[in-house]
């Protein structure tokens, strides 16, 4: 019998694939070791189980007295305006972005640095702090959920700019053409053909960022600008666990509900 | 062809008045009115303050340059942060999308119990993990990392099983047929189809958590959002401005630098 056939070929070796790698690999493995030094893991306190426990038994255990009270000062009244300051601070972003992504897309434009420059402004946009940015309209209108209301607002222009900007791109021509060519002027191109094949996009990326947004509307209680952080932070700080534990059950909630209709809006639409 | 005919074939079509349309409208403008009076903006107390806004912003453009000096540490605390919160949190994220893959584990209690984990988790966002991390280990950098590494384990997890899940099933079923076990099944089947996604995925949350990290420090977890929150503090604008452009310098290099080599690894 033949057995000539029962070794298999050799594998086909790329040495250049292989060594580049490799390359990597240990660059990642040194990183990791780099980033190990000199940050102190012997800080911990001893008391760090302890605590860990009572936040668990406080979501287990929640204070919930503080669920509603009347005051204005409980949970659903802190959620619900959580819920108002994303909302409305993703409309306004979503106002703010329509001129920012025509600005930002390459096929509206001639000349290449025109969509370049947006997209800087854009990626600048994204990377400045939201707390910093929460804490100047302290500055500007006080503190309170409307600071938060424009911090969302005009942070948020960063990444929601970015997904319309690309929805542009992505716009078909087609239409664009059949309206010129029916003799439809620059205002009649956007207004029948761009804006109704561009709005399930809009739409859609304005709910995905509405989901982000009420993460982000949590958060910036933490300095003062409205919302159901600022009680987190003030329970923590007084070691209020069983508090800690209903609000963080409150956030899980809210974040889960708004996740999910905003999800069910987004496959009606699509 | 009669006039009226004709006339019929000049005008369009009208369109359908869809009254659920027009209930979303109402709904939205409902939640538009709501939202304001709750949260009582009040755009003309803005543009009325517009002046101490834009005072702060020039004194931002202004940055203090000699204070570069003392960021720079702080800053590369920030950067390894990330790093130690993006691998640990991927290296977690990879074996829990394996456990919570309906095609790799068939039992669906199991698969089912930990997604409804994963997704609690997934909700808290970064700063309130921080928040918490701070309260239970003390102020630090540790904190920082634990907070990043849920956050990287939130992210990662959710894409990576969904890659899992949409691999071709034919290697699979190659290897159980030659009686292949669980572990081998995942090295030689499923490893080669998604490790691309998993390193990519891995990339795109180095990317947030850099974003992240700069503004844990500001509650105490660890990096440059300390002096953030300092200079803050004692309205040092040119200094604040300082380490935002500092911020921004760093998060757009690396941003830049991540989303090429995802590029690059997804040819």
């Amino acid at each position: 019998m033949d057995t000539s056939m029962k070794k298999l070929p050799p594998r086909p070796i790329d040495i250049k694939k292989r060594a580049f790698h490799w390359l990597m690999a240990i660059i990642t493995v040194v990183l990791i070791i780099w980033s190990c030094t000199g940050i102190d893991f012997g800080g911990i306190k001893e008391t760090a189980g302890q605590i860990a426990g009572a936040i668990f038994s406080g979501i287990f255990h929640p204070d919930w007295s503080y669920v509603y009270n009347g005051t204005g000062e409980d949970l659903l009244s802190q959620l619900w305006e959580t819920v108002c300051i994303a909302f409305l601070g993703t409309f306004i972003s979503a106002i703010i972005s329509l001129p920012f992504a025509f600005w930002a897309a390459h096929t509206k434009h001639k000349h290449w640095y025109v969509s370049r420059s947006g997209k800087i402004v854009l990626a600048i946009i994204r990377s400045f702090p939201e707390i910093v940015l929460a804490l100047m309209f302290i500055k500007a209108v006080g503190p309170g959920s409307a600071a938060g209301v424009l911090a969302l607002g005009f942070h948020s222009v960063g990444m929601l700019a970015k997904l319309f900007s690309e929805a542009i791109e992505n716009l078909d021509d087609g239409p664009n053409e059949a309206v010129t060519a029916v003799g439809g002027s620059k205002t009649n191109i956007i207004m029948f053909s761009t804006l109704p094949n561009l709005m399930p996009a809009l739409i859609s990326n304005t709910l995905y960022r509405f989901d982000v947004s009420i993460r982000s509307a949590s958060i910036l209680g933490l300095v003062g600008a409205g919302g159901i952080g600022y009680p987190l932070i003030i329970a923590l700080q007084y070691r209020q666990w069983n508090r800690v534990g209903i609000i963080l059950l409150g956030i899980i909630i809210m974040v889960v509900v708004i996740d999910w209709i905003s999800g069910w809006i987004r496959k009606k639409l699509v | 062809m009669s006039s009226t005919e004709q006339e019929k074939l000049m005008t369009l079509p009208k369109k359908k008045l869809k009254i659920l349309n027009w209930l979303w409208v109402l709904l939205f403008v409902a939640g538009l009115f709501i939202s304001t009076n709750e949260t009582k903006t009040d755009l003309g107390a803005l543009f009325a303050n517009f002046g101490e806004f834009a005072d702060i912003f020039l004194q931002m453009l202004h940055p203090d340059w000699s204070y570069l000096v003392t960021v720079v540490p702080l800053l590369l605390e920030t950067i390894k942060m990330a790093i130690l919160g993006t691998a640990i949190g991927s290296v977690i994220a990879f074996i829990y999308s394996l456990l919570i893959a309906r095609n790799i584990v068939k039992n669906k209690a199991v698969t089912g119990i930990l997604r409804i984990i994963m997704n609690i988790i997934r909700t808290i966002p970064d700063l309130l993990l921080g928040a918490i991390f701070v309260a239970i280990v003390g102020i630090g950098p540790v904190a920082g990392v634990l907070a990043l590494a849920i956050c990287t384990f939130g992210i990662v997890v959710k894409l990576f099983y969904e890659a899992i899940e949409t691999i071709d099933p034919g290697p699979i079923e190659a290897l159980t047929a030659v009686g292949a076990n669980k572990i081998q099944i995942i090295v030689f089947a499923v490893l080669p189809q998604v490790i691309t996604y998993f390193i990519s995925y891995c990339l795109y949350a180095f990317e947030i958590n850099v974003r992240a990290s700069t503004v844990l420090g500001y509650i105490g977890a660890g990096g440059i959002g300390l002096y953030l929150q300092q200079t803050l503090q004692i309205f040092d604008y040119p200094k604040t401005g300082t380490i935002i452009i500092v911020i921004i310098i760093v998060v757009v290099l690396i941003d830049y630098v991540s989303s090429k080599s995802r590029e690059a690894l997804m040819q």
